[in-house]
């Protein structure tokens, strides 16, 4: 075995061992907040010390034992600070040595740990950092790179996220009944948007190894070992799959963006689309049909098209129109608009694109100008097209689609 | 998101700050420093820089061979950048919070300088897929 990839192996293993190890910590001592900063250090240490001297036997006892040390010795110091007594210390030994036990609880804690993580409580960037280190087993710095901000900045994020949590009273137990469902939801959404960040960025969203949505997809696979019976789950995981296969045909070697339509299929990844196409195959018939498996259908349906032409417009539509009665999205909408231009005419999307911009939350949307100048293209309006695609680059703040939005107008205008 | 907040002035706003009372100069320094430490603490700090004074800016063109060709006139009434923050925040209205927080640096005399700050999203690679 090379160094690099013992670096690699070790790397992997403390991620994977990170929640396990927190859950064990967090649950002893029923403080997250220190538990988590006591796990973190444990696994710079282990970072430091386990390429040099090896694997110890038992990993996750190790990690353990050195988290429970920190935990004790903050416990300590600040027991001694604020009592000066010895009792204090004394009763801290009770914690004692780590077992390796609680096993039978570990999925469980991993679960409850994602609950915590993703607190409606806390905003969404919050959430995402929380996640990525308490369960994700990143280090501040590979969040803080991803996401473009100094080391510190994200460091006090994460600390905030976990003042948040301390001062909502959330315990670390599994929530039950309704709020069970609720806060599933939350995990759900955070876990998107963390793909999401991933998969949109040209720049950052890098992590040392690999990229945030393929962080994502590890987590929601995480997610699904441990609610294997969740539609959603499975649904949002095939959706991940499915969209990411089409990630090398997305952008030119320059960075720019390649629309779905214009793709070099040949690039897509057709393992991870069967993957994602079995996932859903075998979810949908369950029946309890959710906003993220017709998404995964949508982008399933659009994967199994040869051509850009033979995609079955139809049958998209038809996934739209349930969609649009389960959530009152303006982008599931818009996208419901430009299918019905692609089945029944661009007339037709131009009308729903009209009903759209009475929608506050989307009228000054850029997505909203550019299907306007996609469709009035289609439509034969070439100059409105053209002034459609300017105002959406104008008003955009991604690089790439401002730059592949003036290419539209720049080609009308030529 | 991102944001930048960018503080301009003319030359003689400049020149006006350069006359200010060392007792003001301070306390606007001291609030800067405050402020700079509490963007830090809030999780949403990426970069500050203050910028020399418009005396010495100058004004580059590539001249032939690509040699600088430098110019340093500027109307009276052209606007130069004083210095800026970058700070990554959830929503447009949480920079325009803090923006307005910047404006309300302390000006000559302990009044409150509502100084403009120009808000301007920095673009960036990321995209919602729109779920």
């Amino acid at each position: 075995m090379t160094a690099q990839a013992s670096d690699f192996t070790i790397e992997y293993l403390l991620r994977e061992l990170t929640p396990q190890v927190l859950g064990i910590v967090a649950r002893r001592f029923r403080d997250f907040a220190a538990a988590e900063d006591a796990v973190q250090e444990a696994s710079l240490a282990a970072a430091m010390r386990w390429p040099r001297d090896g694997l110890p036997e038992n990993p996750r006892a190790w990690l353990t034992q050195v988290a429970f040390r920190r935990m004790i010795d903050q416990i300590r110091s600040e027991s001694a600070r604020r009592l000066r007594e010895s009792e204090a210390a004394m009763e801290v030994e009770q914690f004692g040595a780590p077992l390796d036990a609680a096993r039978e609880s570990e999925q469980d804690d991993t679960l409850i740990l994602l609950f915590m993580c993703c607190h409606p409580a806390l905003t969404p960037a919050s959430a995402i950092a929380l996640t990525l280190r308490a369960v994700g087993g990143l280090t501040t710095a590979e969040i803080a790179h991803a996401f473009l901000v100094p080391e510190a900045t994200m460091a006090q994020r994460i600390s905030r996220s976990k003042q948040s949590i301390k001062e909502s009273g959330i315990a670390f137990e599994m929530p039950t009944g309704k709020e069970r469902e609720q806060r599933l939801r939350a995990v759900l959404h955070v876990l998107y948007l963390i793909f999401n960040e991933g998969y949109t960025s040209s720049v950052g969203a890098q992590l040392r190894r690999g990229d945030l949505s393929q962080e994502a997809i590890r987590l929601t696979r995480i997610m699904r070992k441990l609610q294997p019976d969740d539609a959603e789950v499975a649904g949002l995981l095939a959706l991940m799959l499915l969209t990411d296969a089409r990630r090398l045909a997305r952008t030119s070697a320059d960075g720019e963006l390649i629309p779905l339509a214009k793709q070099d299929r040949a690039l897509w990844d057709r393992e991870q689309i069967a993957e994602g196409v079995a996932l859903l195959s075998a979810t949908l018939p369950k029946g309890s049909v959710g906003p993220y498996q017709l998404q995964a259908a949508i982008a399933a349906v659009h994967d199994e098209a040869a051509r850009a032409e033979e995609t079955d417009w139809p049958q998209i539509l038809a996934l739209y129109e349930l969609l649009r009665r389960m959530s009152d999205n303006p982008m599931v909408m818009l996208n419901h608009a430009i299918a019905a231009s692609m089945v029944h005419g661009a007339t037709k999307g131009l009308e729903l694109l009209d009903a759209l911009q009475e929608d506050a939350r989307v009228a000054d949307h850029h997505r909203l100008d550019a299907a306007r100048a996609h469709l009035l293209e289609l439509a034969g309006d070439i100059d409105a097209a053209a002034r459609h695609y300017r105002s959406a680059a104008a008003k955009t703040a991604n690089l790439p689609e401002r730059n592949f939005l003036l290419a539209q107008a720049a080609r009308l205008s030529g | 998101m991102k944001y930048i907040l960018m503080m301009n002035g003319t030359k003689a706003g400049f020149a006006e700050y350069a006359k200010w009372s060392k007792k003001d100069m301070e306390a606007n320094v001291a609030f800067m420093h405050a402020f700079n430490k509490q963007l830090k603490e809030e999780g949403v700090f990426v970069a500050a820089e203050g910028l020399g004074w418009p005396d010495q800016a100058k004004l580059v063109r590539a001249g032939k061979d690509g040699t600088p060709i430098t110019d340093g006139v500027f109307p009276e009434s052209k606007e130069f950048l004083a210095g800026y923050w970058i700070i990554d925040v959830e929503s447009p209205e949480q920079a325009y919070k803090i923006a307005a927080r910047a404006s309300a640096a302390p000006g000559p005399g302990g009044t409150s300088g509502s100084m403009p700050i120009e808000v301007r999203q920095v673009l960036g690679g990321h995209s919602d897929l729109g779920l």
